[in-house]
């Protein structure tokens, strides 16, 4: 039973890691950016949440409404104003930056929020539903169905919308793209914006179940990284891959050896995966 | 000998000048300027010479750092721990450079970035040798007053970046360092010419963590504590990084007044505006990238031939 009861854990967690990490993997698939303020757009998305719960009394679905916009401005701006200037210099000035940026943000929300960790507790809380012996906290499913539909919402935006396949033709190509009259820049804008919303979405749907530090950042960053890595840049699929697969990993192995050599073991399977198949699971080789 | 490499000798050897007249906190700051120039200079061997952003010094510092405070532990003298430190090291990343190296671009400043990663998980979790999170007590060496202490390990430090810098203009003005040029140009290009690519990368990398991990051993010998969030820093492989940025990517004079200037700005902001210190530090960084892509070298070039580049 406790390998069902792991197995339906890592099914749940595995979905929020791919919620979490879609934003980043678009941002990265597009723009070529390793966008390392990304972790701390999760985190602000999680004290919006807590904020909006504790003083307003929104619940945490309808602060997804208020996150998603909010979220997607900042991101458009960050990019119009800071990135867009630097996105053609190579690798090491991109990633430099959004690591100042994420300095910047950081210092912001420890200096407004403390360092506390915070958690957000629903009253009445929403329970558990137990089938057989596999318990199932509400809560949890719920964010889990929230972070489904996000993707999925993200997945219909870029297939079926004309910005949409704008963003998949940069991906692909960016000079065809700039001759068949798309404005790279703004379509770069939006990408990024898209980005920053998910994360922010992701960090609402985080605040029901973790706990909130401006410390915790750094983990939701290497949890992207390891997703991306494992299920493929850039696409939709892959990253709900890759964090089912980082899930599964992290479940059972902590299940057998011990919850602190979880994270050896996630990181492990991020370098084998990068020296053995780069492209991750789903993704196409030469197409990064 | 190229003109920028002495002023480089000269510029450290000012340095050894010091403690003549200067007391215990200069000479602290002195160490860590010491100390910042050799994570820099090693730094630009890997990410200056061969265009590899590597993300990976912090994962060397603490592996230095670590070693020796085991080693020291045991009762084995200051010195030969710290040359064990640093010749494991190199072998240890001559070896995960074979491997690691292999990857370009982004995806190897995340190899590099979760290299940090999964050593400080390792001696996290090896309670036995490490003390994992209770951090390693490490026995006092010398213990003969305040300002002996403080200029025993600033000379300790100063003598590491006067090795380094050896090493780096010796690696600057030999084949090696010519083929690490090449390799960043064009790899491809220098592997058809039969340049043996795999080989230069794996000696640079092992060079650039050598004298890190030499640096992070010398470290914690100086604070007697370390812990692994304290030497597993991840700012540890960036503040190199924003330090060769400052001084102008590639030439090792450029980078250690590059290292020499982040400490002062850090030390100013530090010790004033406590805290709000890390969002200067990124301020710092945006304005740079944004303003001085070429670090200060690009001020001068700028001002002459601004107007020329356009034409």
């Amino acid at each position: 039973m406790l390998a069902v009861q792991v197995l339906i854990n890592a099914l749940l967690l595995g979905c929020l890691y791919g919620c979490i990490a879609i934003g980043f993997s678009l941002v990265w698939g597009v723009l070529n950016v390793i966008n390392l303020i990304h972790g701390s757009f999760i985190v602000l998305g999680a004290y919006l949440a807590w904020a909006a719960y504790q003083w307003l009394s929104i619940p945490p679905w309808f602060a997804l409404a208020i996150a998603a916009p909010l979220f997607f401005g900042l991101g458009y701006l960050l990019q119009q104003l800071v990135l867009n200037r630097v996105i053609t210099a190579p690798v090491l000035v991109t990633l430099t930056l959004t690591f100042g940026l994420d300095l910047i943000l950081n210092n912001v929300m420890i200096y407004y929020f403390k360092a506390d960790y915070r958690k957000l507790t629903l009253s009445p809380p929403m329970g558990s539903v137990s089938i057989l012996d596999v318990v199932v906290p509400v809560d949890r499913l719920l964010a889990t169905a929230s972070a489904l539909a996000l993707t999925g919402l993200l997945y219909l935006l870029l297939r079926r919308s004309r910005i949409g396949r704008a963003i998949v033709a940069v991906r692909l190509d960016r000079d065809a793209a700039v001759l068949m009259g798309v404005d790279v820049k703004s379509i770069y804008a939006i990408a990024f914006g898209l980005g920053a919303a998910l994360a922010g979405c992701a960090g609402v749907l985080m605040s029901l179940i973790f706990p909130i530090s401006p410390l915790t950042s750094a983990t939701f960053l290497g949890k992207s990284f390891v997703v991306c890595v494992l299920g493929g840049l850039g696409s939709v699929s892959g990253a709900l891959a890759g964090g089912l697969l980082l899930a599964f990993v992290e479940g059972f192995g902590s299940t057998l050896f011990g919850p602190s050599h979880a994270i050896t073991l996630s990181f492990g399977l991020l370098i084998i995966f990068l020296i053995v198949r780069p492209q991750g699971l789903l993704g196409r080789k030469g197409f990064e | 000998m190229t003109r920028s490499n002495l002023a480089l000798l000269v510029l450290i050897a000012c340095v050894a000048a010091l403690p003549l007249f200067a007391g215990p906190y200069a000479l602290r700051l002195g160490t860590i300027a010491c100390m910042y120039a050799v994570l820099a200079l090693s730094w630009n061997v890997v990410g200056g010479f061969a265009g590899y952003p590597s993300f990976a010094t912090a994962a060397f510092f603490g592996f230095g750092a670590y070693a020796t405070g085991v080693l020291l532990n045991d009762g084995v003298a200051l010195t030969l721990s710290v040359v064990a430190a640093l010749i494991s090291s190199f072998a240890l990343a001559a070896l995960l450079g074979t491997v690691l190296l292999r990857l370009r671009g982004h995806y190897f400043a995340i190899a590099s970035l979760s290299l940090v990663e999964v050593l400080r998980e390792f001696v996290n979790n090896a309670t036995d040798l490490t003390g994992g999170g209770m951090g390693l007590n490490i026995p006092l060496t010398s213990g003969s007053g305040i300002l002996a202490d403080a200029s025993f390990f600033f000379f300790a430090m100063w003598g590491l970046l006067l090795a380094t810098a050896f090493v780096v203009i010796a690696v600057s003005s030999s084949k090696l360092g010519f083929g690490l040029a090449c390799i960043r140009q064009n790899e491809t290009a220098s592997n058809m010419v039969g340049l043996n690519a795999t080989l230069y990368k794996s000696i640079a990398f092992g060079l650039s963590a050598c004298f890190v991990s030499a640096a992070g051993g010398i470290y914690a010998a100086w604070v007697h504590y370390i812990d692994p969030s304290d030497v597993f820093d991840i700012l540890y492989s960036v503040k190199p990084i924003v330090m060769a940025l400052m001084g102008g990517l590639g030439s090792p004079f450029g980078v250690v007044c590059g290292a020499l200037l982040y400490l002062g700005l850090e030390e100013v902001v530090w010790r004033n505006y406590i805290q709000i210190h890390s969002g200067v530090l990124g301020v710092l960084i945006v304005i740079l990238l944004l303003f001085l892509p070429h670090g200060l070298t690009s001020l001068r070039t700028s001002m002459f031939w601004r107007k020329a580049k356009h034409v």
